[in-house]
């Protein structure tokens, strides 16, 4: 059991909770993810840790309201516990300095992006960060984001806040304007695409954390199943982060729909 | 062994045994037929996940097939069993109605007889070893059956006797895993006297006799009762903690742990690298297993989903494929299907599992191997093709390879293919732990006699150093690596 101690709404439907786990905030590195359970009929979630406090003994996860699960954790308060909570897992992001990278992030990936945009500016690199919403509302950890960011471009889809456009879109610009040496980029499975698709033009090395389906993420079952350089992995223990140009995304995209018939009904109960 | 003989012949001699064996004339004791283990009717049993199919054997039923057991000067059915359990004596205590010290015999060898009594290949062990099947081509005595009975009759009874335990010597031991092998590891280790604690990496304790034998052959009731036998002997459990993830080893030897057992199992599982493989649809027994014994999705209140297909077609003949088809009949399938590519007479599982799926309706294609996947229109599976395949000649395993006949492939429909082809040993911990010895199968290497790793605080028994392999062997690898880790300790620490 793992007390939250602190619970707050970043958007309409996106939450940060503080979580005591001390022995998690110890070991774990950026790109590191966590898996949770909320009650004894509880499904297993993957969560990334966005940050941790070493004196605290709490990491801190972001998480997106958008089904039975996620509901079951967002509707938890400070004071509650969190019936199940593993990691750190999946390997950690290979940090170097690389001289300028751009990082993308797209809804609610902007959270798993965080800790490696700090530590890469903290190698030395200059960072210049894209993120991106639908819209104003959406937009989560602007601020945070600054912080560590050289530069840090906002866009949104509708326009009501930065600039409107795709996030391909901010990012292209960046690489056409400067040299970018190296490529982070997280979100829907379908931003990660075309973002791969952008940088593998430009012939920039790009990595993506990927959002699979998992169970109990520690290499036993294999629903996190992806074809990178047509080489079936798992992405809980082979990943989460790979190469962008070497993914079969259109698998993984066909992959992340296994259960939607069963999520659906599950939805009309 | 020659102690161990001489114990045997000892004990063989006791009173009691003479005046029981006395009791009987042989010839008698051979005419009595075993006992037939009563079941659940299939048409019922496949309603329901959590029904029991064997029932166990009543008080009566027991004695009576206890007494078929002669008590052979030479009791070969020991050597057949990989504990050494001395069978003619618990056997015995059955048939003289002390069903308690029936239990506390089997006790004295096996962690969990509970469990083995139900999961243990014993047509291939004890019951292939026995006088009935050897020399007189008769069925065995039902050691199997009657180890279940003895173990279930004390546990029902309420009357568990937890074993002594020594006074505590404040060493720190570590298991890692709570598969059989850490259990039995345990177990031991707390007897002995140190303070044990088990790391678990799952929500659940209990490792592959948890999430993946379901319960219709394995309630988690028997496997609960064992855990709190355990905690009560003082075991400590952390679930939810990955060791060379959670903590490194090193940071466990810092909080004071002096010596580990690795027990962490051959969870990773093999896929047959063949087209299509990936689709929605196909899927491990250990992901389908997982989401219906751990996560229990085949409730109605469960947040997991996991696929009701109407043709499910399960590749592999061993255990997990049985467990595996045999679900997808319970959650609704209309015809379970085995794609096994050799023979029903190659097949690793236990006897008794293929013929409860033999009965419950499993349809089995025997010579098959699938080659390829086809998607439906929304990109699932929807066929499979199948190599149809002949038996060579036998190959290392001492098996007849199975080899493709030229040209004859099939498709068969099918909307779910659970691939059951075998496990490899989990890599998570060797890839943390740099100087541990491993074999080029990815086991750890250990001291066969000790079960000591390269790693001198380091031990390893179970399915981590023998690839996918049964329950008692992992029992019995845990038993033999706490004997002579206390030997090791006692020699460190001067105890
Ligand atoms: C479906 C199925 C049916 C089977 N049926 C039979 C049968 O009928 N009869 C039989 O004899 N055998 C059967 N087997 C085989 C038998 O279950 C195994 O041989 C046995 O369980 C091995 O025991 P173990 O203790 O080595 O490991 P496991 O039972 O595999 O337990 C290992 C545990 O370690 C945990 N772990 C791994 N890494 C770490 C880590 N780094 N930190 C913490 N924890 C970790 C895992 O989560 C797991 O819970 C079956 C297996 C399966 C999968
Ligand atoms: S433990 Fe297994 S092999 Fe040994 S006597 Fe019992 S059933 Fe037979
Ligand atoms: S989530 Fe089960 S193997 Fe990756």
């Amino acid at each position: 059991m793992n007390k939250i101690v602190e619970k707050q709404r970043l958007s309409e439907l996106v939450f940060k909770f503080v979580v005591e786990a001390p022995m998690i905030a110890k070991s774990r590195k950026p790109g590191n993810f966590v898996i949770l359970r909320v009650g004894e009929k509880g499904e297993r979630i993957p969560l990334t840790i966005v940050d941790s406090d070493l004196e605290k003994g709490t990491i801190t996860l972001i998480v997106q309201n958008v089904g039975a699960s996620s509901g079951k954790l967002c509707v938890l308060e400070a004071g509650e516990c969190i019936t199940d909570l593993v990691g750190p897992l999946g390997k950690a992001t290979h940090i170097f300095k690389a001289g300028t990278i751009l990082a993308m992030g797209g809804g609610v990936g902007v959270a798993p992006l965080y800790p490696i945009v700090e530590a890469f500016k903290k190698a030395g690199n200059r960072v210049i960060t894209v993120i991106a919403a639908r819209n104003k509302d959406l937009l989560i950890l602007e601020k945070e984001m600054r912080e560590y960011s050289d530069e840090l471009i906002v866009m949104t889809d509708d326009g009501s806040y930065g600039k409107k456009g795709l996030i391909t879109e901010g990012a292209e610009e960046v690489i056409k304007r400067e040299k970018v040496n190296e490529c982070i980029a997280i979100g829907p499975a379908i931003m990660m695409k075309f973002a791969a698709q952008l940088t593998k033009k430009y012939d920039i090395p790009t990595q993506v954390s990927l959002n699979t389906i998992m169970v109990d993420g520690t290499g036993m079952c294999g629903a996190c199943r992806v074809t990178v350089n047509g080489e079936t992995k798992f992405t809980c223990v082979d990943g989460p982060e790979f190469n962008a140009h070497q993914i079969d995304f259109d698998e993984m995209l066909q992959r992340l729909r296994a259960y939607k018939n069963e999520e659906d009904q599950a939805k009309k109960k | 062994m020659t102690d161990y003989s001489e114990i045997l012949k000892q004990e063989r001699n006791a009173d009691w045994r003479v005046e029981l064996r006395n009791s009987v004339a042989n010839k008698d004791r051979v005419t009595v037929e075993r006992v037939k283990m009563t079941e659940a009717e299939p048409s019922e049993r496949i309603k329901s996940q959590t029904c029991e199919v064997n029932k166990g054997l009543t008080a009566d039923e027991a004695r009576r097939e206890a007494s078929r057991c002669m008590d052979c000067v030479t009791p070969t059915c020991i050597e057949g069993c990989p504990v050494s359990i001395n069978i003619p004596k618990f056997v015995k205590y059955i048939e003289a109605g002390k069903f308690l010290q029936a239990a506390a015999t089997l006790k004295e060898f096996s962690a969990l007889p509970a469990v083995c009594g139900r999961v243990c290949p014993q047509e291939k062990q004890c019951e292939a070893k026995c006088f009935y099947t050897q020399k007189m081509k008769k069925e065995p005595v039902a050691i199997g059956y009657l180890e279940r009975f003895a173990a279930d009759f004390e546990r029902e009874s309420g009357k568990i006797q937890v074993p002594k335990v020594e006074k505590r010597n404040g060493i720190k031991i570590a298991a890692i895993g709570s598969g059989p092998a850490s259990l039995s590891f345990a177990g031991d280790m707390i007897k002995f006297g140190y303070d044990v604690t088990v790391f678990e990496a799952l929500h659940e304790i209990g490792g592959v006799l948890k999430y993946g034998i379901p319960e219709f052959r394995l309630p988690n009731s028997v496997v609960d009762v064992e855990l709190e036998n355990l905690r009560q002997m003082g075991v400590n459990f952390e679930k939810n903690f990955v060791v060379g993830r959670t903590a490194s080893f090193d940071d466990l030897k810092e909080l004071g742990y002096k010596a580990f057992f690795i027990g962490s199992g051959a969870g990773l599982p093999n896929f047959m690298n063949i087209p299509g493989e990936n689709l929605n649809g196909v899927m491990s027994s250990n992901e389908y297993l997982t989401r219906v014994n751990l996560m229990y999705a085949n409730q109605s209140d469960s947040d997991t989903p996991v696929l009701r297909g109407k043709c499910v077609a399960v590749i592999g003949g061993g255990n997990t494929a049985m467990d595996a088809v045999r679900t997808s009949k319970r959650l609704g399938a209309e015809r379970s299907i085995i794609i096994y590519r050799r023979s029903r007479d190659e097949m690793p599982a236990r006897l008794e599992e293929i013929k409860h799926a033999e009965e419950e309706g499993i349809e089995f294609m025997n010579l098959a191997n699938p080659i390829e996947y086809l998607p439906n229109a929304e990109g699932r599976v929807a066929k499979v093709r199948l190599q149809r395949m002949k038996l060579g000649e036998p190959d290392a395993s001492g098996r007849r390879k199975p080899v493709p006949i030229e040209g004859d492939i099939v498709e068969i429909d099918i909307d779910i293919a659970i691939v059951a082809i075998g496990v490899s040993p989990n890599p998570l911990i060797p890839a943390c732990l740099a100087g541990l010895k491993m074999s080029k199968w990815g086991t750890i290497e250990v001291n066969e006699q000790t079960m000591q790793s390269s790693i001198p605080e380091i031990f390893a028994g179970g399915d981590i150093v023998r690839g996918g392999a049964t329950v008692i062997l992992a029992m019995g690898d845990g038993r033999k690596a706490a004997g002579s880790m206390h030997d090791y300790l006692k020699n460190k620490h001067n105890l």
